[in-house]
């Protein structure tokens, strides 16, 4: 078994879906942050049976939670102060998303005009559906 | 200051005023003549649309304004790459509302966030025609009186036609709404439409022939098959009949049954039922100016007593 050691300050993002870790990190960027980062794949869950973690050092200011609900509203994020859990965040489904994703319509004017974000709208919450705010066009792609 | 980007951008005690105010229209241009001395409108198309183009154009003459603008991509700054938010910051210059067509999906949305003056959409794509769709509901509560309890059948091509879905979620809004679809399987509305009406209980029928359904609609839809959507020339020779409008199939509708239909017409509606008093699709081109008129009046905010 493998161990990592605690961290001081920073979250650990549990509860992700094996195999996740890595696409979370890069979509966080988490590459651009000078901090320790660490990265824990396929570790065991009674929950899930396998699954990723991350742990960050840095400041809890510094996580995009929106894009990480986005991503995956069932990871627990836990917020770590003097190397214990001091709260848990609970990840909301974000109203709005913006160049997180990109409109894969090729009729949609974001495939032509320069410097237009790419903004994705939640339109239905239950079915967790976004749609393009420009085509209304259904976002497909699975980060 | 407002836009129109979707036909659900007005609520229906809104679209009330807007009708009203078209149906006054109507039966007052000579009050309107002057609303809109002094005041232009440009008409930004992308792409050409005589009728639509020329219907926002008639309209702003109507009420004394003028109409200055582009036909096509080609001879605007849109070849030399202009980006839709620069045009529409330089139009803001030079005009008081603008009506843009566009072929890329959300273009008039973009040219809404950074306009100085109200943009109407007057069509983006395969998306919204909002305008359209405004027309159609004027048409069927000028004629009709009402927009509720009704039967609608939408014929032809159901699957791409912007029109139709645009006019499916304008009278979900309306009480007592039943829609009945009729296209080949390779035309059929989207999933999403038929989910969305299962979602708000309201009843709906999906059929392969005309005739069979004919006798229950107090309103029909009649848009284009178009060739190309088949998968097969056989499938195309064996059904194209079902959904061509004659004589024959009107004798089967009601005497008050109206028949509607965006044009332009190619031959799914035959010409002699151009004569029957119930074909409503040429007075829907004009019913289409005076929602213009009424449009671009409410978005200018001009009052005229």
């Amino acid at each position: 078994m493998l161990n990592v050691g605690k961290i001081e300050e920073g979250f650990v993002l549990d509860h992700i879906k094996a195999g996740k870790s890595l696409s979370i990190y890069h979509h966080l960027q988490l590459d651009k942050l000078d901090c320790t980062v660490a990265i824990i794949k396929n570790a065991k869950s009674s929950k899930m049976g396998k699954k990723d973690i991350l742990k960050v050092e840095c400041d809890i200011d510094m996580l995009n939670l929106d894009v990480l609900a986005f991503i995956d509203h069932n990871i627990t994020v836990n917020v770590i102060k003097d190397g214990k859990i001091e709260s848990k965040k609970e990840l909301l489904l974000p109203k709005e998303i913006k160049n997180v994703i990109h409109c894969k319509n090729p009729r949609c004017i974001t495939s032509i005009e320069q410097g237009l974000p790419h903004i994705f709208v939640l339109s239905d919450e239950d079915k967790e559906i976004y749609r393009c705010k420009y085509c209304e066009e259904k976002c497909t792609e699975n980060l | 200051m407002r836009h129109l980007m979707n036909p659900l951008d007005f609520s229906v005690g809104e679209l009330n005023q807007l009708f009203d105010l078209a149906n006054d229209i109507e039966t007052n241009m000579d009050k309107y003549a002057h609303a809109c001395t002094g005041k232009k409108l440009a008409t930004c198309f992308y792409e050409p649309s005589t009728r639509t183009r020329l219907s926002f154009e008639s309209a702003m003459l109507s009420l004394g304004g003028s109409v200055l603008g582009f036909s096509d991509a080609d001879s605007s700054s849109a070849a030399k790459g202009e980006s839709v938010s620069d045009t529409i910051r330089v139009i803001s210059c030079f005009a008081d509302i603008c009506a843009m067509r566009h072929p890329k999906e959300g273009a008039p949305m973009v040219a809404a966030s950074k306009s100085s003056i109200p943009v109407i959409n007057a069509g983006d794509g395969g998306h919204q025609h909002p305008t359209q769709t405004l027309t159609d509901l004027l048409t069927i509560r000028s004629m009709k009186g009402r927009l509720d309890h009704f039967t609608i059948g939408l014929c032809g091509d159901l699957k791409f036609g912007r029109t139709v879905h645009s006019l499916i979620n304008a009278l979900v809004r309306y009480e007592g709404i039943k829609f009945i679809f009729i296209s080949p399987k390779e035309l059929m509305v989207p999933d999403y439409v038929t989910d969305m009406l299962k979602e708000k209980n309201i009843p709906y029928e999906e059929v392969i022939r005309l005739e069979e359904i004919m006798p229950e609609l107090d309103l029909l839809y009649m848009t284009r098959v178009q060739k190309e959507r088949f998968f097969n020339e056989e499938d195309y020779v064996r059904l194209k009949d079902f959904y061509i409008l004659d004589k024959a199939k009107m004798e089967l509708a009601k005497s008050d049954m109206l028949v509607l239909h965006p044009l332009p017409r190619v031959n799914e509606i035959s010409v002699e039922v151009d004569e029957d008093p119930r074909a409503a699709y040429f007075k829907q081109v004009q019913y289409g100016v005076y929602v213009r008129m009424a449009l671009i009046l409410t978005l200018l905010n001009i009052q005229v007593d």
